[in-house]
């Protein structure tokens, strides 16, 4: 039989060996070898709180009672950690980004960093936990009445109540020794975690331990064991369905909702791929943690006396078989679960105290003196965390004073879920539904507290404590639809399925309509998308416009939260940064938002928020600013429109002058041949007229040689003399001087005189006219006309190919000019060179059939300018044609004179 | 599953794998629900239900089912968070 005094001992060496092991851990931490501190295997460890001395000691009570129903507290969490991609995975996501400090600072930071709704969900949890805490303080005190009974102790109610207050006391000690070293919540706790994965070992061990004593040790073995359960007393499928459905969400949902799983989940999580590891290792955990619940449960009911209280079986029924040390072992087991859930319970809520409710309550006392610039911040976090981890305690001490420790275990135990699970429908829709407001998340809040309150909360203190008999008979003034139990006259649902559905529903249900008709504030609707869209890195919009703030205020009040050498070693940070020399960096607004999370990660959003908005002149984002982040987007999106039509303008450009340019070089290429042609058509008349004029210089010739000498030297000046007025006519003709001489005349007449000058009687050339349409009056300079018409035809004269070449010169009318068309049979002008025939200088073929200087068809191009006309080459399948046109007003004032 | 001695010619091949294993990750759980659902079907239309063993090794079943997929899908599942250690804003 372990004596009292030995109990004593071996809880005290244990606890002083957590005591170790924390201080280890963080002094390895401190080292910077926090490598393997930070493994999913201590993360997954340290999930284990939720295995509370409720679930040690209290599954065995509740599968005696209802069967296979306590199952349902592991199953919901095992749903969650199997669901992992769907929720967890977000959420821890999201911590990290926002460096959240709790469910609260989830909430309130998500809304707008709403202090309101950072109180509500502090409130809730606070008032949702102390049960909850109490009945660890209970189970404690049991135990050790366990052994002290056994060794013929009887306790009566002081034993109890010095006992739970010694508990509590160690235990407030041991958090705030361990749990407020720093003030940044997103600094791992290293101590605290590492001794909770202690401790989920050790409870596992001992659970697994008695479960294995007592299937092989004393039923013989699992066949044995499992016709022993077939044969047992306890129906252990005898479900109200709607009981296992509810049950099932509950657990799952609180699994998520429950601060201090919150912390181990998400604030204390090191690494995002934990998850990976945690989502079969935890739900193994559990498995194991109840693996053994029905045997224990189902031997300890045969075993144990009549009367015996079956949530003490895990300690009762190794005592009773003399199995002392595995007694020891199991109340270990048991201490274990009880202490590290209230430690890390105790600080996930005096985070949430200290950060929503004392410190904007000391910076609203502190405002008016802009007290800012004096104190310590830090200090005054710290004590409110500390005094909270205090008061907490006390709390739970003092409910379970309050309530007498005798009721059974697990009942408080659901209820108090039912009340942290008012939280889920704000969290749920507040990371996966952007039109979530914060009016909505406040009513669905506040219903759910009310309606939990009212349904469940009040009636578990006890009948007549709070809610007399009547009331609950008979609802409240007899107002039979508000009876607590059966409410709008529903009647015969078990109470607390009762209580989850109608708080579950009215909440849901106003949180959704709050939110549909309420309008969100601009702070709120980037919260909101931040929170949403976080797995898709968008850019977010700076929620701090330039404000008042120095960097040098900043970084005072920085100080006072961080200590000064962190907060230097920021500022510094950013300064390198932005580039700049010194220590101080500007005060950008990026740079804000950064220090606001920063800051957050120590006060929570809404604090940091505050604070930073007091020292900016309070100027958070407005719609204005919102506007001209967009206005910004748009005049960038103008701009580089206006960029691509320049881009596109110019490329156009370019594109015109690279044609201009192969249009210049081609010119280039044929003013060289011509020069060198013009010489040579220069020097051959020359060369002749000086070899011939030498010959009649020296004489001693027949007269009929010297004539024809003479002959030779006339007719070579005429050429020189033609050419020369070739290019006098053209540049006469390009600078404007020319002087045109009206006259009228009929266009077959002159159609006549130009194939006479043309030279065509010595040439096989065949004209094709018609007469009829050439009978057209015009007023012109007809000589130019004729001009024209002259170099067309003995165009067609020297370069139509054909061998019996013809030209037909045709007349048309259009709507408001004539047109003259000549169409030779040869093999026409290659396309590339079409443009280039009217150019001056040009000549297509390098033969020099005509003696032509390549001078005719731009001076043709420039008289019909000057007429009012123009001369084009026209394309065809064979032969050449040029059209000229003539203006018909011309050709109609010619008509009105004759 | 592919086969390890010839590395996969086509890279979409990989990534489709990804892809369904990302599927099973959300599946699983409404796997879960609706096995551990299959109870409130016992005892349906006047029927004895099951015996306690019969019970109790069926829903510890389903619990071990659940882990060993977990695991094995979590095992072959890639990380694909390889943005997040620069998440942390310094």
């Amino acid at each position: 039989m372990v004596s009292f005094n030995a109990l004593i001992f071996a809880a005290l060496s244990y606890v002083i060996i957590l005591f170790a092991v924390a201080f280890l851990a963080e002094r390895r931490a401190a080292a910077g070898h926090a490598d393997w501190l930070q493994s999913p295997l201590i993360y997954t460890l340290s999930l284990s709180i939720y295995c509370t001395a409720w679930t040690f000691y209290g599954a065995v009570g509740y599968a005696a009672r209802s069967g296979l129903e306590f199952v349902t507290i592991y199953l919901g969490p095992t749903l969650v950690m199997v669901g992992w991609w769907w929720i967890l995975r977000r959420l821890v996501r999201i911590g990290r980004s926002q460096r959240l400090t709790s469910i609260a600072d989830l909430i309130s930071s998500r809304f707008g960093k709403s202090t309101l709704l950072g109180v509500v969900v502090t409130i809730i949890s606070v008032i949702a936990a102390t049960p909850y805490i109490a009945l660890q303080l209970q189970s404690v005190t049991l135990s050790f009445a366990v052994f002290a009974q056994s060794g013929a102790e009887a306790w009566d109610r002081a034993d109890f109540n010095a006992t739970a207050m010694w508990v509590a006391v160690g235990l407030a000690i041991f958090t705030v020794l361990f749990g407020t070293r720093n003030l940044d919540v997103n600094e791992r706790h290293h101590g605290i975690v590492m001794a909770i994965a202690v401790e989920a070992v050790v409870k596992l061990l001992a659970l697994v331990a008695v479960g294995v004593f007592v299937v092989w040790g004393l039923a013989g073995g699992p066949a044995e064991m499992l016709t022993r359960i077939d044969n047992s007393d306890i129906a252990l499928w005898d479900q109200d369905h709607g009981r296992w459905i509810s049950l099932i969400f509950l657990s799952a949902a609180a699994f998520l909702c429950l601060p201090r799983m919150f912390q181990v989940l998400v604030v204390e999580n090191a690494d995002e791929r934990h998850l990976r590891v945690a989502s079969w290792a935890f739900p193994l955990y559990l498995f194991l943690m109840s693996l053994f619940v029905v045997p224990i449960a189902v031997v300890g009911l045969d075993l144990l006396p009549e009367g015996s209280n079956p949530d003490l079986f895990v300690l009762t029924l190794p005592l009773s078989q003399g199995q002392d040390g595995l007694a020891v072992l199991s109340f270990l087991g048991g201490f274990s679960s009880a202490t590290s859930m209230v430690i890390v319970a105790t600080i996930a809520l005096a985070t949430m105290v200290s950060n929503h409710i004392v410190v904007p309550l000391w910076l609203s006392f502190q405002a008016n003196q802009h007290a800012m610039m004096s104190g310590d911040v830090r200090h005054v976090i710290l004590l409110a965390r500390r005094l909270s981890i205090a008061a907490v305690l006390t709390l739970g001490f003092i409910y379970y004073r309050m309530s007498g420790g005798g009721t059974a275990l697990a009942a408080i135990g659901l209820v108090s879920f039912t009340g942290t699970v008012q939280v889920l429908p704000a969290l749920i829709g507040g990371i996966f539904w952007r039109g979530a407001t914060r009016i909505g998340a406040a009513c669905g809040l506040l219903t759910g507290l009310i309606i939990w309150t009212w349904t469940l909360f009040l009636p578990s203190v006890g009948v007549d404590a709070v809610i007399s008999q009547t009331v609950l008979a008979n609802g409240p003034f007899g107002v039979t639809w508000l009876k607590p139990q059966a409410l709008f006259g529903i009647d015969g649902l078990d109470p607390l399925v009762h209580g989850i559905l109608w708080s579950m529903v009215l909440n849901t249900g106003m949180f959704i309509l709050g939110s549909l008709m309420s309008f969100p504030a601009p702070l709120e609707r980037l919260q909101g998308a931040q929170f949403v869209n976080v797995f898709e890195r968008s850019v977010a919009a700076p929620a701090w416009t330039r404000g008042a703030a120095g960097a040098e205020d900043l970084l005072i009040m920085s100080q006072r939260i961080l200590g000064s050498r962190e907060a230097q070693a920021i500022f510094e940070r950013e300064a390198e940064r932005q580039g700049l020399t010194g220590y101080l960096p500007e005060a950008t607004p990026a740079f804000i938002e950064r220090l606001e999370r920063e800051l957050s990660g120590s006060v929570g959003a809404a604090t940091a928020h505050a604070m930073i908005g007091q020292l900016t002149g309070g100027s958070v984002v407005s719609v204005e600013d919102l506007i001209a982040v967009a206005d910004e987007a748009a005049q960038i999106l103008e701009y580089s429109n206006k960029l691509e039509a320049k881009s596109a303008e110019q490329e156009r450009t370019a594109r015109a002058l690279r044609d201009a340019n192969a249009k210049l070089t081609a010119l280039s290429i044929q003013k060289d041949a011509f020069l060198s042609q013009i010489s040579h058509e220069l020097r051959t008349p020359m060369t002749s007229i000086r070899s011939f004029s030498e010959i009649l210089r020296d004489g001693e010739m027949s007269a009929v040689d010297q004539g024809r000498y003479a002959g030779i030297i006339h007719d070579e000046a005429i050429r020189l003399t033609r050419l020369l007025d070739d290019l006098l006519d053209l540049s006469v003709l390009e600078n404007g001087q020319v002087v045109l001489n009206e006259q009228t005349g009929e266009l077959s007449a002159l159609i006549d005189r130009a194939i006479v000058a043309a030279g065509l009687h010595e040439s096989d050339l065949e004209i094709v006219r018609d007469r009829k349409k050439e009978a057209v009056v015009l007023s012109a300079d007809l000589d130019r006309l004729v001009q024209v018409f002259i170099n067309l035809i003995s165009n067609a004269r020297k370069y139509c190919d054909a061998a019996n070449p013809k030209l037909a010169i045709s007349v048309t009318k259009s709507l408001n000019a004539f047109h003259v068309d000549f169409r030779d049979n040869g093999s026409g002008i290659a396309p590339e060179n079409e443009q280039l025939i009217f150019e001056k200088f040009s000549r297509i073929s390098d033969q020099s059939k005509a003696g032509g200087a390549g001078l005719g068809l731009a001076i043709c191009r420039e008289i019909m300018n000057r007429l009012g006309g123009d001369v084009d080459y026209i394309r065809r399948p064979e032969g050449a044609a040029f059209r000229v046109t003539l203006p018909k007003e011309r050709v109609g004032a010619a008509l009105a004179e004759t | 599953m592919n086969t390890p001695s010839k590395p996969a010619v086509f890279l979409e091949r990989a990534s489709y794998r990804q892809r369904r294993l990302r599927d099973a990750v959300r599946l699983l759980p409404i796997f879960a629900v609706v096995l551990w659902a299959i109870p409130l079907l016992w005892g349906a239309g006047g029927l004895t239900g099951p015996s306690n063993g019969h019970a109790l090794v069926y829903v510890f079943g389903v619990w071990v089912l659940l882990i060993g997929s977990s695991a094995l899908i979590v095992r072959h599942l890639e990380n694909d968070d390889a943005a997040q250690s620069n998440e942390d804003i310094d």
